[in-house]
C-alpha cells in the first residue's frame, strides 16, 4: 500500500565510486540545511506570540451581565445538571428590595463554582442555559494553577467585569443557525 | 627578559585562555541556535535577549545538580577523569599563533601563547592524551556502557590520528618546519592562492574528517551513541563533572577550528594583507600602524575560527551517525591510503620542479573517475513496491 509519494524503494545496489566517496552527497545535505538555516521557522513563541484560535475556542467560562449590568444567572442549575463532569455547583438566593439593579430575575446565584480541574470545556453549560447567562470566551484561557486551593473558581473570577464586557466578534459566527452556542446572541 | 614583556606575554596568555573558554561556553549556545535553526525552529529565547544568557545558566544548572560518585566505581580515577579532559583541551591552544606580533619600543611580542618550533608536534601529542580523559573516566566508571564508549574513543582517535599526521606532513615538506607560526608565514608569504587549502585539497579533506573524529563529533560521535551506549563514556557522570566533559568536547573543537585555520586556510593572513599593513604604518607610523595591522590580522583569523566552528555544527545537523565497521573502513583503508598517496604526489611534485599544486592530480583523477563510473552505472529505476 502506497501512503504517500514520498517513499523511496530501498535498494541494495553496488555503490558508484561517487557515493563511495560520500562527499558529493555530503554537499547536498549541507546544503540542505543551509536553506533550512535562513527558512521562516515555524516556532511561535507562544507566551509572547498568541494565535487566534478562532470564534468557536471554549476557554474561561464567563458569567455574562446584561445591557444594564444586571447578572443574568437565575441559578436555575441547567448548566450542573447538562455538565457531564459535574464540575458546577450553585447556590440559589431570593433577590431582596434594592437589589433590582444587580440582578435581573427574583432568584439568583448567591454561590457560583466552577471546579478547574473537573471541567472538560465541553461546552455543554452554555448551551443548556436558558439565560444566556454561561459562556466560554474564546480569548482567555484559563490559568495554569499551581495549588489545589486555586482550583475552584468562584463568582469572583467569573462574573463579567463590568469594565471588560465580553463580546464574541465575528459575523460568521451570527450566520450559523444551527449551532445554538454559535447563533445564541451575546449582550 | 624585561618586566614589560612577562607582563604583555602574561596578559596574552590570560586571554588565550579566557577567550578559548568563553568561545567554548558560547558553542554550547550557538550550537543549540544552530541546530534549532536548521531544524526551522527558534532555538533558546528566554535567558536574555535572543537567550544570550542561556549558557550560564545551563552552567549554575550544572553546578547545582548531585555530584554523584557510583559506589563501585574507582573514585580518585573517576574524579581525573574529567579534569584531564579539560586539561588537555586547555593545553592544546597554547602554541596556536593568534596574530602577527604587538610592537612597543622595540620589542615584537608575537600574539601566541608560546612559540615553540615544534609546535605541531606538541598539538599532536597533546591531542592524543585528552583520549586518557575520556578513557580513565570510561573505565573508573566501572560501567559496561561507559566502557565501551571508552574503548569506542580510544580505538577511533587512535586510528584516526595516523592519517591526520600523514595528512600534514605534505605541508610539512612545503613549510619545512613543524612550527605553526613558520606554517602561517609561509602561506602569508604565498599570497591567498598560497593558502594550504588551494595547495593541498586532498589533504585538507583528510584533516578536516580526522579532525571530526577526534573531536569525537558528528559523524564520528560513536562515543557517545546514545542509541546503543546509554551515554557512552560519561553515563555516570553528573553535575560539573559531566559539564568538564562537554565542555572539553567544545574547547577541542574551538582549538581545532584553530589548527585547521593556522594550517590552511592561512592563519591570521588575510587577502592583500601586505598593502593594508604598509598603508597603516605609513599612516599611523611603525608601532601603530603595526599594532592595528596585527589586530585586524587576529579578527581575520577569529572570523576563520568561527566559520569552522559553524562548520562543525552545520555537519553535526546534517550528516547522521556512521556505523562502527564505517568508520574503521573509512579510517584504515580509505583515508590512510589516501593520505600515504598524497605525500608520494606532493612529494614527487616538490621534488620535480617545485610545483606546489601536485595534490590537484588526485582530486581531477578521482572526479573524473568518479565522473566515469557514474554515468556507467545501471540507471534503471528501481520499480516502487506495491504490496
Amino acid at each position: 500500500m502506497q501512503l504517500t509519494n514520498r517513499s523511496k524503494q530501498v535498494s541494495n545496489k553496488e555503490m558508484t565510486l561517487a557515493e563511495k566517496m560520500y562527499l558529493p552527497a555530503i554537499t547536498k545535505g549541507l546544503g540542505i540545511t543551509l536553506k533550512h538555516f535562513f527558512l521562516k521557522k515555524a516556532t511561535k513563541p507562544y507566551p509572547d506570540v498568541k494565535t487566534y484560535l478562532g470564534p468557536v475556542f471554549r476557554g474561561h467560562h464567563v458569567l455574562k451581565r446584561d445591557e444594564q449590568g444586571r447578572e443574568r444567572c437565575t441559578a436555575c442549575g441547567l448548566c450542573a445538571v447538562a455538565c457531564p463532569a459535574e464540575a458546577i455547583s450553585m447556590v440559589a438566593a431570593e433577590r431582596t428590595k434594592g437589589e433590582e439593579a444587580l440582578y435581573r430575575e427574583e432568584k439568583y446565584a448567591a454561590v457560583y463554582e466552577i471546579n478547574m480541574l473537573r471541567c472538560i470545556f465541553c461546552g455543554l453549560c452554555e448551551e443548556a442555559c436558558p439565560k444566556q447567562a454561561i459562556y466560554l470566551r474564546h480569548d482567555r484561557f484559563v490559568p495554569v494553577f499551581s495549588d489545589r486551593d486555586e482550583v475552584i473558581y468562584g463568582k469572583d473570577k467569573l462574573v463579567e467585569k463590568s469594565d471588560d464586557r465580553y463580546v464574541r466578534t465575528n459575523p460568521n459566527v451570527q450566520a450559523t443557525p444551527t449551532e445554538p452556542s454559535l447563533s445564541r446572541s451575546v449582550s | 627578559m624585561d618586566l614589560t614583556i612577562f607582563i604583555v606575554k602574561s596578559i596574552i596568555i590570560l586571554a588565550v585562555f579566557g577567550i578559548s573558554l568563553l568561545i567554548a561556553t558560547y558553542s554550547t549556545y550557538v550550537e543549540r541556535k544552530v541546530a534549532a535553526f536548521m531544524q526551522d525552529r527558534i532555538g533558546p529565547d528566554r535567558a536574555g535577549p535572543w537567550g544570550l544568557l542561556q549558557p550560564i545558566a545551563d552552567a549554575g544548572k550544572m553546578f547545582f545538580k548531585e555530584d554523584f560518585i557510583p559506589a563501585q566505581a574507582s573514585k580518585w580515577l573517576f574524579i581525573l577523569g574529567p579534569a584531564l579532559a579539560m586539561l588537555t583541551a586547555l593545553m592544546s591552544s597554547a602554541v596556536i599563533p593568534f596574530g602577527d606580533s604587538i610592537r612597543f619600543d622595540n620589542y615584537d611580542i608575537p600574539v601566541q601563547g608560546i612559540e615553540i618550533n615544534i609546535g605541531v608536534l606538541y598539538i599532536f601529542g597533546v591531542v592524543s592524551l585528552g583520549v586518557y580523559g575520556i578513557m580513565v573516566g570510561g573505565w573508573a566508571s566501572n560501567n559496561k556502557f561507559s566502557l565501551l564508549g571508552a574503548i569506542r574513543a580510544a580505538s577511533q582517535n587512535i586510528s584516526y590520528e595516523v592519517a591526520l599526521g600523514l595528512s600534514i606532513i605534505a605541508i610539512l615538506m612545503m613549510s619545512g618546519s613543524l612550527s605553526v607560526r613558520a606554517i602561517v608565514e609561509q602561506q602569508a608569504e604565498a599570497g591567498f592562492l598560497g593558502w594550504n587549502v588551494f595547495t593541498q585539497p586532498l589533504g585538507f579533506i583528510i584533516f578536516l574528517t580526522c579532525a571530526f573524529a577526534e573531536c569525537n563529533r558528528t559523524p564520528f560521535d560513536l562515543p557517545e551513541c546514545e542509541t546503543e551506549l546509554v551515554g557512552g563514556y560519561h553515563t555516570e557522570y553528573s553535575s560539573m563533572k559531566l559539564g568538564f566533559y562537554l565542555f572539553a568536547e567544545y574547547i577541542n573543537m574551538f582549538v581545532s577550528s584553530a589548527f585547521i585555520s593556522s594550517l590552511y586556510f592561512g592563519g591570521y593572513h588575510y587577502p592583500f594583507m601586505e598593502q593594508i599593513s604598509n598603508a597603516l604604518t605609513n599612516s599611523l607610523g611603525a608601532v601603530t600602524g603595526h599594532n592595528v595591522a596585527t589586530a585586524i590580522g587576529t579578527a581575520a583569523f577569529f572570523g576563520k575560527i568561527f566559520f569552522f566552528i559553524f562548520f562543525f555544527m552545520w555537519v553535526r545537523w546534517t550528516v547522521p551517525r556512521f556505523r562502527y565497521d564505517q568508520l574503521m573502513n573509512l579510517g584504515w583503508k580509505i583515508l590512510i591510503p589516501l593520505s600515504v598517496l598524497n605525500i608520494i604526489v606532493s612529494a614527487s611534485g616538490l621534488l620535480f620542479n617545485g610545483m606546489k599544486y601536485a595534490s590537484w592530480l588526485i582530486v581531477i583523477v578521482a572526479t573524473v573517475l568518479a565522473i566515469m563510473s557514474n554515468s556507467r552505472a545501471p540507471k534503471g529505476q528501481v520499480s516502487p513496491q506495491r504490496s
